[in-house]
Formats: structure tokens, C-alpha cells, sequence
């Protein structure tokens, strides 16, 4: 093995994505949005709540998207933060009665510094590494959420139930004006779109800023980017918390829409599935998130449906069909369909 | 006297950068023909071309044999010994080791111990420190080194990339001293890329200057030496 | 004082199938420079596989030593067909596709044989050894062929051509083209030498975890800081990095409170990330000298 690297001409562990390219046009995305906000009228409850575990898992990509597409740092351990915002939100209902909204900023800020601590030992790995580290995290929570010194807060192997809430009382009386109802799970999603939207926007500024070029530069070429003053230690940390910090919202939305957290639902599985929906969605492509999001949650049902266990199978196939067709995901799928507009609009 | 190595309208890429322009010449066998040219002007390109390390468009011939289409490891294979920019020591492995591995395509295991104990013989130096790592030896030593290591091939062709680079001078002098000495004793070929023009022109026959990709001029070694043009840019006087 | 000894002799046994997997880990690492996080997986398969060899009456050895063969030869298929096309991809493709592959065999392996707990034989029995209560004749085994293999391996990095060629292709790539050494197949190579160490590793382990697909999940990761603290350029630091582990992993949970079976991957998380910190190469590795 090549005990000398070369450090500075060696290629970037990650191609970059070029700016321009990191989001939809603004077409599109009102496009999106509108379907976003349309879908839930026309659909049954449980569909709706699928379409809050896909922005949820929307979220947690979007998290990988900008540690790695972004700041360019594997992770193969997000289901650890994810877990912690889950447990967060769980806890604070259960057992300290805190409204379910106010759970969530507190899950993004335990996360984020939760991040940001691993993100310090984090700052001497790299490359697969950092995927090592990242993945023994993965594996390790699990059993650090079983521990019987815990067990009292966290409910041991059983784990929490999470009691589901209402529409608040300001929207069930104005919808009562119009004769409507809104079901719990309407209410849910409306309230994860919400969150969604805002971190969506919230990522994209911060891609654009001073902070978000930092970050690609560091994902560029590390040591160029440090000797051309930037604070390399600051702004790998800051991603990982970023990063971690809106994974661990996500958490604590995901747990409040399934209304149950347990130790074996934050497997390493679960971090496999997210870098998973990354790539195919397209690293760095913030809009791609969503449709990981939708491979996530729609394949294992497909898959499962065929045969017990076989969803493992057909991710990992899906996975080596996407890197060696189509190594760039969604975005390349994306940019293609554009081209052939582009072409057919010229006619 | 034949043509060893023979190349044609040979144009050389790094991605969409065209490094080489239609390069054309020939080294007969037995001789030792010298690359002269300043920094970047296509001297390690070229040798990059011959092992098929970047991509070539032309006819690179080796004794008759085509050499586009096979391996670098091929190409090795075939009896061309490349002595790499930066010597490309195995800086891990022991010097004996990094001689091994010299012959390691080599089937006669008797003829390459004897052919190790002739490497000691023409660089003491190496005998001295065979069971060294390689990457402790000075910059001269691991020059004598990699020398060496392309030796045990037992090539018919060598393409040595600068060996006097980083050297003090009168290690270079004895350096290219064996190497004159190896290319009448054991009929190596040897095409020598060069920027200090000064020995490499003493210890050649054949003299091209290449510029920017292109052959700028050719003649006899001694020819070259004397040219005007050349004594100016490349000689300093 | 007692207890402390025979701890470390547990340690040392329990330690003999980190050892393996680490050997595994850093047979792949020398070839390829990255970390296969399918291994543990692909060892399970082999293990698997001998077993349905022995259900179909093939004798233990025989199956061993066919199961060796095919690991050996699935290696370098799996390298050919899949990872060479990536070779020129960055490092994230990569981990990508050893993900990939951790979940097709994983998923597989459940598909064909479930995922029902079996018994696996142990060709040295479960008798103590030597009398003693700590370890049986199937750890001494164990350590005896870990031991065996580290020994094998390195007459064969050391005083024989192809070894020296493979750590030649491993070390300076184009160096080792330009002495004619067919890099591309050493590294299919070393994809095989690591998934049949890895094979030897999953039926060694069997009998003590029993044999289902998830039995290596626990036992990679402590094969990775097993290798992580031995120094991933070295086999030999890798067997001593997994008997320390084992004996780090015994000496916690005994003197420790509130360690017990429970925090065992917390605990290899924790070591790996205190060695990838502190001292990066390991106890035997190569520093690693980044170029500017």
C-alpha cells in the first residue's frame, strides 16, 4: 500500500457539483412545491403518512447531501443522529410533556452538538476512514440506545410509544368555518412541509454563502483550500453538526409520524439506506434528496412484497446499476431530461 | 545498422491538452540517442508515449513489434526498461529487493542472482547497502538504484527521464561514465532525456531538440553540440 | 492476581477470531488501499457455503478446503466484475460499491439458507484445553491456525516472487507496471488472498457465534479495530491488534462496572476512533507520509 500520498494532485474523494447545478430552476421547483401541497387533499391517510416519512427521509439525505456533496466528509453514520433526534423528541414528550414542536429545535440543537463533538476526532480521518469511524458509530448506537443505565429514559429494547398529535385548536376552528376536518396525519404533513421547506431554503443560502464555499473548497482539495486561509478545522466541524443537526430534526419528526421509537429501528441498515438514497438521488444535488428519499421508502415496499429480505438485495443492485449507468443519480437523469427539452423546444 | 525504435506522426494527450505534435524519429540499435528541451516541452511526454502511460495517436514501433496497442507491463515485457522522473524507487523495499524486482519477469532465476552480483560490481555502493531501505539512500544512490533495477531487465532498450536531476555534478559525470560504459559492454540502447545538454551530448550519438511538442532539430550528437542555436539556449555560451 | 491472568488468556482466545478478520482486513487494504466493508459479509457466504457442502456429505476438510478454493476464486470475480470498472472512480463510488455489496450478500445469504441459527462443527473439539477452564481446544485451534496463516502469509510476502511483486504493485504502482508486474491482476489478487483468509476467518468463528447471516456484523467492526490498532499496512500487527482487543474487550467487561456484553461495539467504536486519532498508523503500521 502507498505509505506516500500525494496529497495535493491526488483527485478529490468527491466530484464536485457545480453551483449552478446544485438546485432546480425556479419553474420546477414551484412546480414541486405546488404538487407538494396539493397531493394530501386527493389521497387516503395512510398514503399521506408515507408522503411525511418521504419528506422526513428527504430531510436526512438532504443532511448527508451537505456533509458529503457539500463539505465533502463520508458519513455511513447519520442513522446514529437521526436515532438521537428521534429519542430526543420521544423523550421530551413522554416524559416531560413538551409539546411536539417545541421537541424539534431542541433534537436539531442536541444533534448539532452532538455533530459537532464527532466531528472533532473526525477531523484527522478521512476518506474511507471517516467512513470506518462513521459506520462503527452507526453500528454502535444501537446498543448504546439498549443500555440498561439508560433504560429508564428510553424505554429499553421496547423502546418509547410517541403519542400522536392533533391539528392545533387555531386550525380545526377556521377549517370548522368551511365544514373540514383535518385528520392528524393531514396535520403532520403539513407541518413537516413546513420544516421541510424552511431547511431546504435554509441549505441552499448556506451552500451559496461564504460558509458553503468554504465547505466545497475543503471538499475540493483540502490543503489548498487551508493554505488559501480557510478555516479547515471550523468548517468540517460546522458541517458535521450542520449536518447532524438537521438529520436529528428529521429524527424527531420521523419518530413523532410513526409515533414509536426502538433501538433496532436505527440500525446500520438505516444509514446504508440514506448514503444509498444520496447517491441515487445524486451527491451534492439538494432537490435529489427527495427522490432518495422516494427509493428509500418505495423499493423495500416493492421488495418486500416479492420476497422477505430481498430489499437488501435490490438496493444493492440498484446501487451498482446507478454507479456504474448513471454514477451522477437524479441529477444526471435530471440534466439529461433538460437537454431533450432543450432540444425539442428548439424544433 | 537498424532501427530499433521507430516512431511516427506521433501526437500525445493529457485529457484535452495535446502534450506532443506529430513527433517523428528513429533510434538504431546499439546507440544512444539524447532528448534535449526545456521544461515542458514534451522530453517525458515522449518517454510516457513509448511505455503507453498516456494516450498516443501514430506508430510507435519497437523492433517491428507495435506498441500502442499493448500494456505498459507488456511493452516491459517485450525488453524496454523505463527509468522513471523521480527514480520510482520501491522507497520500501530493501535494495536488493528493489533489484529483484528488476528481473521479476525474468525466468532464469540463476542468471539474475549472478546478473545482481554484476550490478554490485558496476555501483559497490548498492552492495554496500543491500539490505537497506530503499527510500534511506541519498539521491545519487537511489539514481544508481533505479539504474540498476532497469538493468536487470536485461532490456535491449532503455529510456532514462532525467538522471541527472537533483544529482551533484560529479556524481552525474560518474553516472553517465557507467552508463556509456554499460551501452558499449552490454549493447544496451538507450535514449537519454536530458535538460543539462552538456553530458548528455558527450554521451550521445544521436541528438533531437524538441520544443513545445515538436522536433526542432536532429543531427549527430557532436553536431548539435556545436550548432549555434543550441550552444545558446541549452549551453550558456 | 489470578483473575487478571486468566482474563488475558480468555482475551488472547476470544481474541484469535478478531485476529482473523483483521488479517482479512488488512489483506484487502495492502491490495487496494480502501477498507471492504462487505467482507465480514462475504466471509459469512463462505462459511455458508461450507456448510451446505457438509449437508450435501462432503467431509469437514474437504468442504474447508473447497470453500477456500471458491472463496478464492469469488474474490477475484467479484474484483473483475465489479470493482475494476470503478477503478478510476473517486473513493465515494467506491464505498458505495462495497455497501452495495454488503447488502446483496447479506440479504442474499438470508434468501438462501434463512435466517434460522445453525450449529457449526468445529474440527478441534469443545473440550477444555489442556485442562484449563478458559480456553477449549476449538479457541486453541483457532489460535493455532491464525497463527499459522500469519506465518504463511508472510513467507509469502517476504521470500517469494509473486509476494514481492504483489507488495511492489501495492506499494508504487507505476513503478512496479515498469518492471513488468501486471498491477491490475495483483490487485484481483489480493481480492482473492483476502476473501479466502476471510473464509477461514467465518469457519473458524462459526462454531463459537453460530451461523446465521448477521453472525459477522459485531465481528467486522472489531476486525477493523483489531486492524486499525495492529496498523493496517500489517498483517502481523493485525493478529496482535486482535488479540488485544480481545484482551482490552475481557479486562473492560471484568473490571469495568456496567460493562458487559452490551457495550461491545461501543467499545470497538471508541477504540478505533482513539487510534485513527492519536496515532493513526497503529502500533505496527507504516506512518503514512502525505506529500504536499
Amino acid at each position: 500500500m502507498s505509505a506516500v500520498q500525494e496529497a495535493v494532485t491526488a483527485a478529490p474523494a468527491i466530484e464536485a457539483v457545480p453551483k449552478r447545478a446544485m438546485t432546480l430552476g425556479t419553474g420546477t421547483s414551484l412546480l414541486v412545491l405546488a404538487l407538494l401541497i396539493a397531493m394530501p387533499l386527493f389521497v387516503k391517510n395512510f398514503i399521506i403518512f408515507q408522503m411525511t416519512m418521504l419528506l422526513v427521509y428527504g430531510l436526512a439525505v438532504l443532511a448527508l447531501n451537505i456533509l458529503t456533496g457539500g463539505s465533502g466528509q463520508f458519513s455511513l453514520g447519520q442513522s446514529a443522529f437521526y436515532a438521537v433526534g428521534a429519542y430526543t423528541s420521544a423523550i421530551l414528550m413522554e416524559h416531560a410533556g413538551v409539546n411536539y414542536a417545541l421537541t424539534l429545535p431542541v433534537a436539531g440543537v442536541i444533534c448539532f452538538a452532538f455533530g459537532f463533538l464527532f466531528g472533532q476526532p473526525a477531523l484527522r480521518l478521512s476518506g474511507v476512514y471517516l467512513a470506518l469511524a462513521t459506520f462503527a458509530l452507526a453500528t454502535a448506537m444501537p446498543q448504546l440506545l439498549k443500555l440498561g443505565y439508560f433504560e429508564h429514559w428510553t424505554g429499553g429494547v421496547q423502546g418509547l410509544v410517541v403519542t400522536k398529535p392533533d391539528a392545533p385548536e387555531v386550525v380545526q376552528s377556521v377549517l370548522s368555518w368551511f365544514h373540514l376536518k383535518m385528520s392528524q396525519d393531514m396535520w403532520l404533513y403539513y407541518f413537516t412541509l413546513a420544516i421541510t421547506i424552511a431547511i431546504y431554503i435554509f441549505s441552499v443560502n448556506l451552500l451559496k454563502s461564504r460558509s458553503g464555499r468554504a465547505f466545497m473548497a475543503i471538499r475540493d482539495n483540502e490543503i489548498a483550500a487551508s493554505a488559501m486561509g480557510v478555516d479547515v478545522a471550523l468548517y468540517k466541524t460546522l458541517a458535521f453538526g450542520v449536518s447532524a443537526g438537521i438529520t436529528g430534526v428529521a429524527g424527531g419528526l420521523g419518530a413523532i409520524a410513526v409515533q414509536f421509537v426502538a433501538p433496532d429501528s436505527f440500525t446500520i441498515q438505516l444509514a446504508i439506506a440514506l448514503f444509498l438514497g444520496m447517491v441515487v438521488g445524486g451527491v451534492g444535488w439538494l432537490p435529489g434528496s427527495i427522490v432518495g428519499s422516494a427509493f428509500i421508502i418505495f423499493v423495500p415496499n416493492i421488495a418486500e412484497g416479492i420476497s422477505k429480505g430481498l430489499s437488501g438485495a435490490v438496493f444493492g443492485v440498484i446501487l451498482f446499476l446507478v454507479i456504474f449507468l448513471v454514477p451522477h443519480g437524479a441529477r444526471q437523469v435530471a440534466l439529461v431530461a433538460q437537454h431533450l427539452i432543450g432540444q425539442f423546444k428548439k424544433r | 545498422m537498424t532501427a530499433l525504435l521507430n516512431i511516427k506522426a506521433l501526437n500525445a494527450f493529457y485529457g484535452q491538452v495535446q502534450a506532443l505534435h506529430g513527433l517523428e524519429f528513429s533510434l538504431q540499435q546499439g546507440s544512444v540517442t539524447t532528448l534535449l528541451g526545456a521544461n515542458g516541452a514534451g522530453k517525458t511526454t515522449t518517454l510516457r508515449a513509448i511505455c503507453n502511460m498516456v494516450r498516443t495517436t501514430g506508430a510507435i514501433e519497437f523492433d517491428g513489434a507495435a506498441l500502442s496497442s499493448r500494456s505498459t507491463e507488456n511493452i516491459v515485457r517485450l525488453g524496454i526498461a523505463h527509468v522513471p522522473q523521480g527514480r520510482g524507487t520501491f522507497t520500501t523495499m530493501t535494495v536488493e529487493e528493489n533489484l529483484q524486482l528488476g528481473a521479476i519477469t525474468r525466468g532464469d532465476r540463476a542468471a539474475v542472482l549472478s546478473d545482481i552480483e554484476r550490478m554490485y560490481a558496476h555501483f559497490p555502493v548498492l552492495k554496500q547497502r543491500h539490505t537497506q531501505q530503499a527510500g534511506t539512500l541519498s539521491g545519487g544512490e537511489q539514481q544508481m538504484l533505479a539504474v540498476a533495477r532497469a538493468l536487470m531487465l536485461r532490456p535491449r532498450l532503455m529510456l532514462l527521464d532525467e538522471p541527472s536531476f537533483g544529482l551533484a555534478p560529479l556524481i552525474v559525470r560518474d553516472l553517465f561514465k557507467i552508463l556509456g560504459k554499460i551501452n558499449r559492454e552490454e549493447k544496451v540502447t538507450m535514449l537519454v532525456v536530458e535538460q543539462n545538454a552538456q553530458l548528455a551530448l558527450e554521451l550521445a550519438d544521436q541528438a533531437y531538440v524538441i520544443e513545445t511538442g515538436r522536433i526542432v532539430m536532429s543531427g549527430k550528437a557532436n553536431e548539435i553540440a556545436d550548432n549555434e542555436a543550441v550552444r545558446k539556449s541549452y549551453l550558456g555560451y | 492476581m489470578e483473575l487478571f491472568v486468566n482474563q488475558i488468556l480468555a482475551g488472547i482466545a476470544t481474541g484469535a477470531i478478531y485476529a482473523c478478520m483483521a488479517l482479512a482486513v488488512v489483506m484487502i487494504y495492502q491490495a487496494i488501499d480502501h477498507l471492504n466493508f462487505a467482507q465480514g459479509e462475504m466471509a459469512m457466504f463462505s462459511t455458508f457455503v461450507s456448510w451446505q457442502l457438509m449437508q450435501w456429505g462432503v467431509p469437514y476438510w474437504g468442504a474447508f478446503l473447497l470453500t477456500l478454493i471458491l472463496s478464492f476464486i469469488g474474490g477475484i470475480l467479484i474484483e473483475r466484475l465489479l470493482f475494476k470498472p470503478l477503478a478510476k472512480a473517486p473513493i465515494l463510488t467506491h464505498v458505495a460499491g462495497f455497501i452495495a455489496l454488503y447488502a446483496i450478500i447479506n440479504s442474499v445469504a438470508g434468501l438462501i439458507w434463512d435466517f434460522t441459527i445453525k450449529q457449526y462443527p468445529t474440527p478441534f473439539g469443545s473440550a477444555p484445553f489442556l485442562g484449563s477452564q478458559l480456553i477449549s481446544t476449538h479457541q486453541a485451534g483457532m489460535i493455532g491456525v491464525t497463527v499459522l496463516l500469519l506465518i504463511a502469509l508472510y513467507v509469502f510476502f517476504q521470500y517469494t516472487r509473486f509476494g514481492l511483486a504483489m507488495r511492489a504493485a501495492a506499494s508504487v504502482p507505476e513503478s512496479a507496471r515498469l518492471v513488468g508486474v501486471n498491477t491490475s491482476w495483483m490487485i484481483a489478487l489480493g481480492w482473492g488472498m483476502a476473501a479466502a483468509i476471510g473464509s477461514i476467518a467465518g469457519m473458524l468463528i462459526a462454531p463459537v457465534v453460530f451461523l446465521e447471516p448477521n453472525m459477522m456484523g459485531g465481528v467486522l467492526i472489531y476486525g477493523f479495530a483489531a486492524a486499525v490498532l495492529g496498523g493496517l499496512t500489517s498483517p502481523f500487527g493485525a493478529v496482535v491488534g486482535g488479540f488485544l482487543v480481545g484482551i482490552f474487550e475481557n479486562l473492560a467487561g471484568t473490571y469495568i462496572p456496567g460493562v458487559g456484553n452490551e457495550l461491545k461495539l461501543p467499545i470497538a467504536l471508541a477504540l478505533i476512533i482513539t487510534v485513527l486519532v492519536v496515532k493513526p498508523a497503529g502500533l505496527f503500521g507504516r506512518p503514512i507520509v502525505k506529500r504536499v
